[in-house]
């Protein structure tokens, strides 16, 4: 089903998508409605134009393609499903991420990934082509995210990167490294058993946007985790 | 009617922008459609526009545009203002009827120039003279309020979604280089016509988004140089410590967005030597006009426009070209709804102004 979105209010927009019973969707003309497909499960969504906040905020299951850019909270807290955006994300893309993953070809804004976490089978992924803005996964507590600094010069990430992190891992592609990483995170080339885990999400990302694999492999990767022999020493008082 | 100040409403807000570098003029017709889209981030609570380039024909006169309450509100006011002025044109602002704008005070707009013997016998500069007359009038007559002051532009509001307000002001009648939009969704405080962005004084304008924590310092820091923050609402504060830090202190544009958005001091330590140094000397210099708390902003001024964020960029904003046009607003789907397809899309990052100004020789003397 095709929904011509031009002018048409979110509220409209987003009982139509939850009302079709085929579950391939295309909107087209979308121009800034928000919560498209928030909570949904069990279709796919193609998009055209440019979709509003929190897209697929608490997704639950769908595929999601953008062509063009998204705003701000897109995959906000999404459990299950995918979001593919074919351009740039604004801020707080996948912000609090408990599941599925999301894939920006582009530039991602600030706070991305923040508040991440993870659970069993339940392994958020954020993969950013471009650079990302400060505080990447800030409080990350579980999942992975991996920044591919494609086209961007020097750190591709802004300040604050991983700050207060206590789970998970972000991936980054670069040669320099952020000046102002915490004490508390741990940060070293990745391993080849990392680089393998993190593989089927790189060759996804190339499979979506028509990147060149090997580009992605001139530049080495860095993994950052939390140091976890004592995350909290001396975050208020000598422990 | 309990104003701002004294009353609490505990409760976003939108913000958009187009510059014309080659200052071929805009309808105002524009900004109203590119604020409209974001209708949902506002409540009705207010919605105003800046236009620049605006009066061509009086541009070497100061435009007023003044709310009166009443009209012995405005006969206190006019009497106020040919005593200091030269009042080279008045009329009411030409208004639409709108089903959803009510209860209007009495609108009125002023070309006026200072009275020469009384300007010579103030001995302050004309900009100064003009500056404290309006604080005068805001803060000593009952029911006046000059809103909009700047020579060559004009500020329009009211309590409304921003695109009543257009058609109540009739904005596409207007066209200009510059314009800057803002819907309102009041936090704290009620809304009202003087409580509407933007917020202006001489040619500065200011329309926000945000919350502004440190304004109590920074209300009674510019206090000490004669301003007066009679709106009791938060964005007031920002327009007079750009009027300060820009017209009175003679700062760049940039050094003031590193007084208001400093970057954090382990920030500055990591910068080069001079670098270092000149954010070091702004930020102890200035410490009072920090501003905390979230914000996105427009500033608009005589040939230009900034757009800044807070420096940990707590609101959003987006930043756009299309050949000489420059665009930005709160949502890039404000940007997409006029002009869809663009040249450079990107968001600009916390406490870094993006400058546009009229390119050099569509420049007319842009004062220092």
């Amino acid at each position: 089903m095709k929904i011509n979105a031009e002018k048409m209010h979110f509220k409209v927009l987003n009982q139509q998508v939850r009302q079709c019973e085929e579950p391939n969707i295309v909107i087209d003309n979308c121009c800034g409605q928000r919560y498209i497909a928030a909570g949904l499960s069990g279709r796919e969504i193609e998009i055209y134009g440019t979709p509003g906040n929190a897209l697929g905020a608490y997704l639950d299951g769908c595929e999601i393609y953008v062509h063009g850019n998204a705003q701000d909270a897109a995959g906000d807290t999404m459990n299950d499903g995918c979001i593919c955006i074919d351009g740039m994300a604004g801020d707080a893309a996948g912000y609090a991420m408990r599941g599925g993953s999301m894939y920006i070809r582009g530039n991602a804004g600030y706070r991305a990934g923040i508040h991440m976490k993870a659970y069993q089978e339940k392994q958020p992924l954020l993969v950013i082509g471009g650079a990302a803005g400060s505080f990447l996964g800030e409080y990350q507590a579980g999942g992975t995210i991996i920044v591919l600094g494609l086209g961007c010069k020097g750190v591709p990430v802004g300040n604050f990167c991983g700050m207060g992190m206590h789970g998970g891992r972000i991936f980054l592609r670069t040669e320099e490294l952020p000046p102002d990483l915490s004490q508390r995170l741990v940060c070293a080339p990745a391993t080849p058993e990392e680089m393998d885990s993190i593989r089927p999400a790189l060759e996804r990302f190339c499979a979506f946007f028509r990147q060149d694999e090997k580009e992605l492999f001139q530049k080495p990767f860095y993994c950052i985790v939390p140091n976890s022999r004592n995350p909290y020493r001396q975050l208020y008082t000598g422990n | 009617m309990l104003r701002e100040g004294q009353i609490r409403i505990p409760s976003g807000c939108a913000i958009s922008g187009i510059f014309s570098r080659s200052g071929k003029p805009v309808c105002g017709d524009r900004i109203v459609q590119s604020i409209a889209v974001m209708h949902d981030r506002s409540n009705g609570l207010g919605g105003g526009f800046a236009g620049y380039g605006i009066y061509p024909e009086y541009k070497d006169c100061y435009a007023f545009h003044v709310f009166y309450d009443d009209v012995e509100a405005r006969q206190r006011g006019e009497q106020f203002l040919e005593r200091h002025f030269d009042i080279v044109n008045l009329s009411r602002i030409p208004t639409r009827k709108v089903p959803s704008i009510s209860n209007e005070p009495l609108i009125w707009r002023y070309f006026v120039n200072p009275l020469p013997h009384k300007l010579a016998d103030s001995q302050l500069d004309e900009r100064e003279y003009v500056a404290r007359c309006v604080i005068r009038v805001n803060s000593t007559i009952e029911g006046a309020c000059i809103f909009s002051s700047g020579k060559n532009m004009g500020v329009f509001k009211a309590v409304g979604y921003p695109e009543d307000v257009g058609e109540f002001y009739r904005l596409e009648e207007y066209s200009g280089y510059c314009w800057t939009a803002h819907g309102r969704y009041p936090t704290n405080t009620p809304g009202w016509w003087g409580g509407a962005h933007p917020f202006a004084m001489l040619d500065y304008s200011v329309v926000h988004n945000g919350e502004i924590s440190s304004y109590d310092a920074n209300r009674r820091y510019v206090e000490m140089f004669g301003y007066r923050c009679n709106l009791l609402t938060d964005t007031e504060v920002i327009a007079y410590i750009f009027d300060y830090l820009l017209r009175r202190q003679g700062l760049t544009l940039e050094e003031a967005a590193h007084v208001v958005a400093a970057p954090f001091w382990d920030t500055i330590a990591r910068q080069p030597e001079e670098k270092k140094k000149e954010l070091t000397y702004l930020r102890k210099a200035f410490s009072s006009l920090l501003i905390t708390g979230p914000f996105s902003i427009l500033l608009g001024f005589e040939g230009g426009m900034m757009a800044l964020n807070d420096r940990l960029k707590l609101r959003s904003m987006v930043a756009a070209e299309k050949g000489d046009l420059f665009y930005v607003a709160s949502e890039e789907c404000a940007i997409r709804a006029i002009e869809p397809e663009l040249d450079r899309v990107w968001s600009p990052r916390g406490g870094e102004p993006v400058i546009v100004r009229l390119n050099q020789n569509n420049r007319e003397e842009v004062q220092p």
